[in-house]
């Protein structure tokens, strides 16, 4: 049996399995459940100064679906806690007393002023919490109050504050990051250098999930108005891994760190993003989308897949991606594939059809009776006929091997490794040595 | 040319040699992985879900069926068999359209349930190919516990046992273990001898050993099992059949349990005489199982005859659509009278106040064959001790019988409905309590 023990940044868990600081983790009800669901730790919802903020009284969520209603993305409008401080940190201590083998974080965000900082570490500590992780993240509501995003988007000052926060607690410092900026390396690396002890990301992408063409007003829509959300789900955690691997692989940031957010929904998610360095990885639409019971599935599924692999803990195989996340003049421009149809499960839907003549290389040819063949003297290989295909497996990329010719560019396929650096066509190209 | 399906009698060989592997293949085939992935898809992982209430042994349906969603079959099946180590069997055949799939929210949304029982047999299939037993044995307590009956209940019942560190001795009455899985199901159901691949799997936890072709009462007594035994769960099924004697018609009228059973045991369906006109007395799946199997014989006309209204018969609406679409007849509301020259003669009913009624109308069926199929009863008394209720061993919600140290599961005892995973839930639950028990 795998050992799923998540150890980070000092902070212990059964599980790596947090759930993120987001409405799940408002109060003492919904965390004691998520604990007895099994999630591995918390991360309290964002705790600010008295007065406490409000919230809209109308809707909160808008959405986008997949087929079938399946929600594939969750905007959110609602702000940090909506509850008095003291209330907050009241029930944080309970919980943490009564549950001592889970993770218990704090999120917090409270203005850009030291002291506001000091104070607050000060009543968290007295809480008994295992850390602390600053929400440099939000795009919606607090930003325009100069707090979340509007922080995480200056490097500058999310090393000061980071610096004041490390300087004010001996608890870990967590330091939750925003997508919703250019180069995710430079907030990182900011709060790398005030001294955090990990960072946390994606906090969710400003976003409008639909418009009402009734109301001419943007969803969620309140008394004919809307706002930018916050947008969060599987639709971003093509983002999220991608920041997480500039991360994990940058030189000034390697090694630091990381608890994944975005989208994660199986175990499988939660193993690509360790893969690709993440020490853990936080939750939060999945539970809202489908409760909090998803956990047993995560946890089953990640212990069977490392038995599987013979990982025996989780650092057995995480950051096993990173090495290969490279730029793209590294690419291997020498590996040639084709696409191959499979006759035998093809159902002669005709979409590789039209994507391809369409969109793409006028690669594939059809018959009066609707047969597809991939004609390979056109095929670039580009892989959108396997991706539009509704069998999996139906159309897969066959590597040509070396040695043989490619029938589109007659040149034979070469073994030696060949990129864009040293390309006769790149300007700047230096000969392989 | 042999014979066809148009010679009179009980004949074998009616149907072209070839017909028979067609004829009693797979009734459902196996779903592929697509088509696994494309029916998880539609499971809203209910909360609190009206499927695991509607399961006899509760199977965390929603939690296996994410799992398959998320590539994980293998995890998928052992949430399944940890509530029903014979999940295999019942994935295949559970009537899921008056359980789960009846319960399941997408039958209220669309009239189309998620295939629950076809995804269990994904699951299960893809565990069971790898040839994994995913449990292992706790320390052996020392202890040895007798189960009679090699079926559903006593198989369940002894695995749980024996994973809790038990020895178990399991005692059947028949040449191989399995009980109705292996004797007393339709064969398009269980495909490749599954039943005993299913038990030579069960067996692999270790510490099980099963003795055959032991019959209690006739070979040795509840007694000598409870002066031998720390326990004794008692699993032997219903040994006996509801009787029904028409005058002029016993000649070619026989028990539709023996037809079935012969069919099983049969490795050449051809040898296998069945008659031209076959006539199903009965209501319930065995009925259902009779009818079919004689249908895909050869028998050129197959009539089931139902003494009530459709909507009584305990056959499932899903299992009598089966029937008909094998082109089955059914006849509701007629009772047998009498056997009548090459058939025989019903006489349609009438629910009144008073109960079932003749209505003085009547008719003739041809018939070269006929089946009874009318119930099973818990025969003779091979368990003297135990009270009985009802015609069957009275049992508490543990399972206990009124003999201190004797337990009782499955069709033999008292409560539930006559199913597989009925049986199974209560050798489950039977052996918790004897775990219990004998810890004290």
């Amino acid at each position: 049996m795998a050992d799923l023990r998540n150890d980070f940044v000092g902070i212990k868990s059964p599980n790596p399995f947090w759930l993120a600081s987001a409405p799940p983790t408002d109060k003492e009800y919904n965390v004691r459940r998520a604990f007895e669901a099994g999630w591995g730790g918390v991360v309290w919802k964002t705790l600010g100064l008295d007065p406490h903020v409000v919230n809209v009284n109308g809707p909160r969520y808008g959405v986008v679906y997949g087929a079938d209603r399946r929600v594939l993305g969750i905007n959110n409008i609602e702000l940090i806690t909506d509850r008095p401080l003291q209330t907050n940190l009241d029930e944080i201590k309970v919980v943490k007393r009564d549950y001592p083998d889970r993770a218990m974080i704090v999120s917090l965000m409270v203005p850009c002023e030291e002291v506001c900082w000091t104070e607050i570490l000060k009543q968290v500590e007295d809480t008994g919490a295992d850390g602390i992780e600053l929400n440099f993240g939000c795009p919606h509501g607090m930003s325009e109050r100069g707090m979340g995003s509007a922080v995480g988007q200056v490097p500058e000052y999310i090393e000061m504050v980071t610096r004041w926060c490390k300087a004010a607690t001996r608890m870990p410092v967590i330091v939750k990051l925003t997508p919703n900026i250019t180069d995710i390396r430079y907030p990182a690396r900011a709060a790398h250098a005030g001294g955090a002890d990990a960072v946390s990301l994606i906090n969710t992408v400003s976003s409008i999930t639909s418009v009402n063409l009734d109301l001419m007003a943007p969803e969620p829509t309140i008394d004919g108005k809307g706002s930018h959300g916050g947008y969060c789900g599987p639709a971003v955690k093509p983002i999220a891994l991608n920041m997480v691997a500039e991360i994990a692989r940058d030189a000034e940031t390697r090694g630091i760190p990381i608890s994944g957010i975005g989208g994660v929904t199986t175990w499988r998610d939660a193993a690509e993003f360790m893969a690709l360095g993440a020490g853990n990885v936080q939750v939060c639409t999945a539970a809202m989308t489908y409760g909090f019971k998803i956990v047993s599935e995560m946890i089953a599924g990640l212990s069977d897949w490392m038995d599987e692999k013979g990982y025996e803990t989780l650092e057995d195989f995480r950051g096993r991606a990173v090495p290969n996340v490279t730029d793209w003049q590294h690419l291997n421009l020498n590996y040639i594939t084709k696409a191959l149809i499979n006759q035998d499960t093809c159902i002669k839907c005709g979409r590789c059809y039209a994507a391809c003549e369409d969109t793409s290389h006028q690669a594939i040819s059809m018959s009066a009776d609707r047969v597809f063949e991939v004609i390979d003297a056109e095929c670039v290989a580009c892989n959108l006929c396997v991706n539009v295909c509704p069998v999996e497996n139906c159309i897969t990329m066959e590597e040509m091997a070396p040695g043989t010719i490619d029938p589109r560019t007659g040149r034979e396929v070469v073994a030696e490794h060949g990129e864009w650096t040293e390309h006769p066509n790149n300007p700047s190209a230096v000969a392989a040595e | 040319m042999g014979t066809t399906q148009r010679q009179d009698g009980i004949v074998a060989g009616r149907l072209a040699p070839e017909a028979y592997a067609e004829n009693f293949g797979d009734a459902y085939p196996p779903l592929n992985p697509h088509e696994a992935l494309v029916a998880a898809d539609r499971c809203y992982f209910c909360h609190d879900a009206p499927c695991i209430a509607a399961c006899p042994t509760e199977i965390d349906i929603p939690l296996f069926i994410r799992q398959i969603q998320a590539d994980s079959p293998k995890g998928a099946a052992k949430t399944i068999l940890n509530q029903n180590i014979l999940g295999g069997m019942c994935a295949r055949v559970c009537p899921t359209e008056t359980l789960c799939e009846e319960a399941c929210v997408r039958e209220a949304a669309e009239g189309k349930p998620v295939q629950i029982g076809a995804l269990q047999r994904y699951a299960t299939d893809t565990l069971m190919a790898t040839g994994e037993h995913p449990y292992t044995r706790a320390a052996p307590t020392g202890k040895i516990i007798a189960v009679i009956g090699a079926g559903p209940a006593g198989l369940a019942c002894a695995h749980r046992l024996a994973m809790h560190g038990h020895t178990v001795v399991v005692v059947d009455g028949r040449e191989k273990p399995g009980g109705l899985n292996e004797y007393g199901i339709a064969s398009y159901k269980t495909v490749d001898n599954f039943a005993q691949a299913e038990v030579e799997w069960l067996l692999k936890i270790g510490g099980i050993r099963i003795e055959t072709g032991a019959v209690l009462g006739r070979d040795y007594t509840l007694e000598e099992l409870c002066s031998d035994y720390d326990a004794v769960f008692l699993g032997m099924g219903l040994s006996g059949v509801n009787a029904l004697m028409l005058e002029g018609a016993d000649d070619h009228m026989s028990d539709a349990v023996d037809f079935i059973a012969t069919l099983r045991q049969s490795d050449d369906l051809s040898q296998l005489p069945i008659g031209r006109r076959v006539v199903v007395i009965g209501g319930g799946m065995t009925a259902v199982d009779a009818a079919v199997q004689s249908k895909l014989l050869g028998a050129e006309d197959v009539t089931i005859v139902y003494r009530r209204g459709q909507d009584r018969m305990s056959a499932s609406r899903h299992e009598q659509d089966h029937a008909t679409s094998a082109g089955v007849r059914l006849i509701c509301n007629a009772m047998p009278v009498r056997g009548a020259s090459g058939g025989v003669e019903f006489e349609y009913t009438e629910e009144t106040a008073d109960g079932l009624r003749g209505t003085g109308e009547t008719f003739v069926l041809e018939a070269d064959q006929v089946f009874r199929a009318i119930g099973q009863t818990y025969a003779d008394t091979p368990a003297a001790a135990a009270e009985l209720e009802r015609g069957k061993i009275r049992v508490d919600t543990e399972g206990r019988t009124s003999i201190s140290g004797v337990w009782a599961g499955g069709d033999c005892a008292l409560g539930g409905e006559d199913l597989t995973v009925t049986a199974v839930a209560e050798g489950r639950d039977a052996a918790e309590s004897i775990h219990r028990t004998l810890a004290t």
